[in-house]
């Protein structure tokens, strides 16, 4: 018996600034202190505040250390584990009060989060099975194939009004029945798990924080929709993620809860996963089939649907890994429980991926409805810098923004399809005055362009055309002519693509379009980018009265644009000036000027 | 796996393991050991792993282990505090493995405080 448990996380984020040599230092810091019969290490997956990891939980006082170095560790083994003094200098400050340390889910960041499909995230060792058995893993498995027909598993998942996550919203329950209505001689699951939104990771922090709870729903949904067989599909971008889903899958298949007859039940059920190279197109699910089918992924024209003619022309269903993961806590929670989260139509919690300019980064989850400003002010912990919010972006290269006058919209799938958003994924991006919103367009415009397959004309040469009008525009070339030409050709983008990725792909134009309008036309008439991005709109000058000609930045110019004597105003020679900016950041008396 | 017993079996047991991991709600019994540098010196780390064992051997629910810092009483130690919600902290002396299995066994399951190992009777 441990008296101790150390969670380091071992995500992605954790992992990338240096947690691996922190559990290294740890493991060789305890033995040396003949502490390994006393204190256990774990390395978990994502706890969600990526912005100050790497993180480590000590129970059982539940003390939360953040920014963790490598150096730390002796002082935290000596100190904390040995001889039970809190090391308080590297405690989450959040969790520091005057005279008390809080516990985290007292934190703000925590408070408000309601966590159902990253329950087990940062709770638990996602590489031993019996830790995730601990917390009621395969009981959902078991309670379905022992207690419920197939019928009664696609009721309950109807009636939790639970609808897919990966971003198309549709009722998760009503996909199953599909599938389960066409008779065949095999049918599939499939896990879409080509997670590709730029600033989204919701779905590897699950896949990598509780693997098996994917593993146990993909089993149930087999089940439910008479599969025996099942593909996870992940990008080869994600290698942590492979390696504890091929881990899981491996453990389930020792405890007999993946292969023949699981619990004596007359269920057969396996499961294989498939790499994805990282076209982003391969996240839509009929590209993604052709791509796990040994071909080029490119979709393929709707009807006929997944579940009538899907993977290898079998009756498929194919759910994103977020609604996967809610499927166990629903069956053994009950319907009512998941459906009492929510909004009227849109039931359950939503991961979201903060970035951007916020404080806090990292993943939430909180209840649909919830407000983008608790989101941002409170659990996000608001903008750095003092800076004010502009707008957030949902759904990435397929989604709009939402503006700072609709922050108060409580956020749920119709909601945000209302304002001309949507939910996608989850990833939130948070923009401040410091953003220009025909860039911010832009940027998207330009993944997408790159991430076009190609096979259909409207998406191939239709992003890149109206990637050049926004170019025209950043370049104050454009014309007000050329603003409505551009609408022109995103409604005939959106209507005339052959997927979900052409389709959608001009929203980030029209998002900003319709609400920052007046930002497009300062580019166009006044020739100004109001937020001082655009760098053809810029220029950069030197007011005389504050220059002290110490001739700092006239050192750092990169170019030699900038001319003066010592003790004597300069002047930046606009011709030579590539606007790099080296200048103004240079300047300590703040004579630099950007226009 | 066949049945859903051998399933609970093997949660039941990973269970016990993660205890140390449970939400400390306020409700609980926190048995706290001091271990400054006195302490240790005076043997506080086995007397912390003996209720350890002890706890989990009983399958005890609701009880947090923890250690703390001299609590100034460096003669006495090792010392052990513990604190039932709604109850007068208990501060128990000179403390060894067996009297830790004592603790746990009388105070902690039974609910009667042993006062010939606690502060009070020491300092007489």
């Amino acid at each position: 018996m441990y008296r101790s448990h150390v969670l380091v996380c071992g995500g992605t984020g954790c992992t990338s600034s240096n947690s691996l040599a922190i559990i290294d230092a740890l493991e060789a810091e305890i033995a040396k202190k003949g502490l390994s019969e006393e204190v256990k290490v774990v390395r978990t997956g994502c706890f969600g505040l990526c912005a100050l990891g790497p993180i480590m939980i000590v129970y059982p006082e539940g003390s939360f250390y953040s920014q963790v170095k490598v150096s730390d560790v002796p002082e935290i083994v000596e100190e904390h584990l040995l001889k039970g003094r809190l090391v308080k200098r590297l405690l989450y400050d959040e969790t520091v009060t005057m005279d008390d340390v809080k516990s985290l889910q007292e934190t703000d960041f925590y408070k408000k989060q309601h966590r159902v499909a990253l329950r087990n995230c940062g709770v638990i060792d996602p590489e031993n099975i019996d830790e995730y058995i601990a917390f009621d893993g395969y009981m959902a498995l078991a309670k379905c194939l022992q207690e419920y027909t197939p019928e009664q598993v696609i009721q309950i998942v109807k009636d939790s009004g639970l609808r897919g996550r990966g971003g198309g919203g549709f009722p998760t329950g009503l996909k199953w029945s599909f599938t389960a209505a066409n008779q065949a001689d095999q049918k599939y699951v499939v896990c879409n798990a080509d997670e590709g939104d730029p600033g989204a990771f919701m779905d590897r922090s699950v896949l990598e924080g509780d693997p098996h709870c994917i593993v146990e729903a993909m089993a149930i949904c087999g089940y439910a929709t008479g599969a025996t067989e099942g593909y996870i599909y992940v990008r080869a971008e994600y290698p942590i993620a492979v390696k504890r889903l091929k881990i899981a899958i491996k453990q389930a298949r020792e405890y007999g809860l993946l292969g023949k007859n699981i619990f004596d039940s007359g269920f057969d059920f396996d499961l294989h996963v498939r790499l994805g190279a990282g076209a982003f197109v391969c996240g839509e699910e009929t590209a993604l089939m052709t791509s796990i089918e040994g071909n080029r992924g490119e979709p393929r024209p709707r009807p006929p649907y997944p579940a009538v003619k899907g993977l290898f022309q079998k009756p498929t269903t194919e759910n994103n890994v977020e609604t996967f993961a809610n499927i166990p806590q629903i069956i053994l929670k009950g319907a009512d429980w998941f459906a009492s989260m929510g909004t009227e139509k849109s039931k359950g919690t939503k991961v979201f991926a903060l970035g951007g300019k916020i404080k806090n980064t990292g993943l939430v989850e909180i209840p649909m409805g919830t407000t983008l400003r608790e989101i941002i002010e409170e659990i996000g912990g608001g903008i750095p810098n003092g800076k004010k919010f502009k707008a957030a972006q949902t759904g990435g290269p397929s989604g709009g923004c939402i503006p700072a006058s609709l922050m108060d919209t409580p956020i749920d799938y119709d909601n945000l399809t209302a304002i001309g958003c949507m939910m996608g994924s989850g990833g939130l991006i948070v923009m401040d005055e410091d953003n220009c919103m025909v860039d911010i367009a832009k940027f998207f415009l330009n993944f997408t362009v790159d991430e076009s397959c190609g096979k259909c004309t409207p998406c191939r040469v239709g992003t890149k055309r109206l990637l050049e009008m926004l170019d025209k525009i950043t370049d104050g070339k454009a014309t007000m002519e050329d603003l409505d030409r551009l609408e022109d050709l995103c409604n005939y983008i959106k209507a005339n693509s052959l997927c979900g990725l052409g389709q959608t792909a001009p929203n980030p134009v029209l998002a900003t379009l319709k609400f920052f309008r007046e930002e497009y036309v300062a580019h166009i008439q006044d020739k100004k980018c109001p937020a001082g991005v655009c760098k053809a709109l810029l220029s950069y000058s030197i007011d005389p009265d504050k220059c002290r000609g110490c001739t700092a930045c006239a050192r750092k110019c990169p170019v030699g644009a900038i001319e003066g004597k010592v003790k004597e105003a300069h002047a930046i020679n606009t011709d030579k000036c590539i606007k790099c900016g080296v200048c103004m950041s240079t300047c300590k008396f703040g004579a630099v000027v950007k226009k | 796996m066949k049945t859903i017993e051998e399933l609970m079996a093997i949660r039941e047991s990973a269970k016990k393991k993660m205890t140390v991991r449970e939400d400390t709600g306020d409700d609980n019994i926190r048995v706290v050991v001091g271990m400054a540098t006195c302490g240790i010196a005076a043997g506080a780390r086995p007397v912390l792993n003996a209720f350890v064992d002890e706890i989990e051997k009983r399958g005890i629910k609701g009880v947090t282990v923890s250690q703390t810092g001299c609590i100034g009483m460096c003669q006495y130690e090792p010392i052990v505090e513990v604190l039932e919600p709604g109850k007068e902290k208990v501060t128990y002396v000179k403390m060894t493995p067996e009297k830790a299995v004592r603790v746990v066994n009388d105070h902690i399951v039974n609910g009667n405080p042993i006062v010939d190992y606690t502060v009070g009777v020491a300092t007489k």
